[in-house]
């Protein structure tokens, strides 16, 4: 029996010539990643084990970026611990405040994250770096944990659902509208414990950056990993980036699937998922009633890359946020920042009335930097609508693209560009 | 190994981990702090009623979203004895064997079970008992690698006994 893209990465880090789904193995991990919420509890466990330091000093990252610059006193501590704890094992890829960015938009900038890769981090959207063809999943701190101190992690080979992708998206139609449309379709548990594998021809009409998003948002479908072929866009992407050595796999033609969709990006419409689950989707013409907007969110790392920020600034140029609007706009790193800074976007943002803040994962999950009072909706460009998710547990969030958020900002309501 | 006796917290579909451990809390990792808050976002009268030893039982996906693992480090320290659901999310499933909080996926018992039953669940077996109406469910038993895990109280004195 063939094997899937993802088996065939995990089975050639487990030492195996073949592996199943359902197999149990262990695997060498190419990187670790921690977050500062997350890897406190991990540095914790991991003090509690027998062991001398990690393992590999260069395959580590850590990114304070959840509530950094810090926003109280406990989230300093957090920061310091992670700080100090990178200082004591020579952590080579520990981003300190004005290095650092959203972990999943910085580690692939950087260059840590190519493909053929097993990567694990303590946070759930390590999913992200599929969309280079390596294997990335979250896992919790004891894993990262364990991960550090010996460069294993156990896994158990998932099945898989392919997705295959034909045709070109529309105007104002992104690779958030791709995901939110899949999610919509097969649930938020619609891909529990299974890999998302993405083929087609369809995928020659989208970006790195629409790819990121795509993978990034695997496991809002309950997904172990989602991941996409390497194509010259992928390579050239790590080539500019990376000095990594890449390792390409494809599935066996005679892989097995639990299930196959195919989905014309072409058919596909500028699609929001209603509060409170990120499977309560509509399409924007499916949308009648005026739903009026306090808030819009776009950033994150599901949505604060460049392609994002132009598509925003596109729609916000020479316009400006409707009355009583809050815009909150938030460069993933420092280097889309002051490539956006360059470009001239923060200028059209702060003048259309929006606010620019350096990296930081604040308002996505009811962090700082834009929470909501009781009965406040928010157009958010990040990936979870859930109850008190952004603040108040009697908020609603909308998620969407930046080019539907930005409309909805001008509009103060959800909105499409093309009715601007 | 161990059972678990207790009563029943009862919830439905696609309990978050946003909804068990809000995130405005995680700015602390302890135990303790953070089972003060823990369900609060959907059951504010949890944390004041449990007690030691009790059960939770959910219907699909439990534990999505997130991959913090102070979700499953709040159950705990909330008293929780064993989690039975349809199903898990994956991240919480790995989470909850990696601290010791024994869960337990069987879509019978998490269906019909209801909130304030006695329920007793036998980790070696998979058997969960419902005290209250006298029916048993067959639950999947861990595989023999996570029972380990489970009685070494999570995989860090799993590695360190290795």
């Amino acid at each position: 029996m063939g094997m899937t893209m993802t088996q065939k990465i995990l089975a050639a880090h487990a030492g195996l010539a073949h592996v199943e789904a359902g197999q149990l193995i262990e695997a060498d991990l190419d990187l670790v990643l921690g977050n500062d919420i997350t890897s406190p509890v991990a540095i914790k466990e991991m003090e509690k084990m027998n062991v001398n330091g990690v393992f590999h000093k260069d395959k580590i990252a850590l990114v304070p970026d959840h509530f950094v610059p810090n926003k109280d006193i406990k989230s300093a501590e957090h920061c310091k611990c992670v700080r100090e704890f990178a200082r004591r094992n020579e952590i080579t890829n520990y981003f300190e405040v004005g290095e650092m960015g959203i972990e999943h938009a910085l580690l692939p900038e950087k260059g840590l994250t190519v493909a053929g890769d097993v990567i694990i981090g303590a946070d759930s959207h390590t999913c992200t770096y599929g969309a280079l063809g390596a294997f990335s999943t979250g896992v919790g701190s004891t894993d990262m944990a364990a991960g550090m101190a010996t460069g294993k992690a156990w896994f158990k080979v998932p099945s898989a659902i392919k997705f295959n992708l034909t045709g070109k998206p529309a105007k104002w139609v992104s690779g958030k509208d791709v995901i939110l449309h899949i999610i919509g379709m097969i649930g938020v548990d619609g891909a529990l414990y299974k890999s998302m594998e993405f083929v087609g021809d369809g995928i020659q009409h989208l970006t790195m950056d629409d790819r990121f998003t795509i993978a990034n948002m695997a496991i809002e479908a309950g997904g172990k990993n989602g991941i996409f072929p390497v194509d010259a866009l992928a390579v050239s992407y790590m080539k500019e980036h990376s000095t990594r050595e890449y390792k390409i796999y494809e599935a066996d033609e005679d892989a097995v699937y639990d299930e196959e969709y195919t989905i014309d990006l072409g058919a596909l419409k500028p699609t929001v998922a209603f509060p409170h689950l990120p499977e309560n989707t509509k399409t924007i013409d499916e949308i009648s009633e005026d739903i009026k907007i306090d808030q819009v969110v776009i950033g994150s790392c599901t949505n604060g890359r460049l392609d994002d920020l132009r598509i925003a600034a596109k729609v916000l140029k020479d316009r400006h946020v409707a009355p009583g609007m809050r815009c909150i706009v938030i460069p993933a790193t420092q280097a889309i920042y002051l490539q956006a800074m360059e470009e001239g976007l923060l200028k059209i943002f702060i003048e259309a009335g929006a606010i620019v803040s350096t990296p930081t994962c604040g308002p996505c999950l009811g962090g700082y930097m834009g929470i909501l009072a009781e009965g406040e909706r928010c157009v958010s460009t990040t990936n979870r609508n859930f109850v008190g998710r952004m603040g108040h547990v009697n908020s609603e969030i909308y998620l969407a693209s930046p080019a539907v958020a930005a409309a909805s900002a001008v509009s103060g309501k959800i909105s499409c560009p093309c009715t601007l | 190994m161990q059972s678990a006796k207790g009563t029943v917290f009862k919830y439905g579909d696609n309990v978050d981990t946003d909804v068990i451990i809000p995130a405005r809390y995680l700015n602390s990792s302890e135990p303790a702090e953070l089972a003060a808050h823990c369900m609060e976002d959907i059951d504010k009268e949890f944390i004041g009623t449990v007690n030691k030893g009790d059960i939770i039982v959910a219907t699909k996906n439990f534990g999505c979203g997130s991959s913090r693992e102070h979700a499953p480090i709040a159950i705990k320290a909330a008293g929780i004895s064993c989690v039975i659901a349809e199903t898990f999310a994956r991240i919480f499933y790995r989470n909850a064997i990696n601290i010791g909080l024994p869960i337990i996926e069987c879509p019978e018992a998490a269906r019909e079970i209801a909130a304030g039953d006695v329920v007793e669940v036998d980790f070696d077996s998979g058997v969960i008992t419902d005290v209250t109406k006298n029916t048993t469910y067959k639950g999947q038993a861990f595989p023999e690698f996570m029972q380990k895990i489970i009685a070494a109280e999570g995989l860090v004195n799993y590695i360190n006994r290795k």
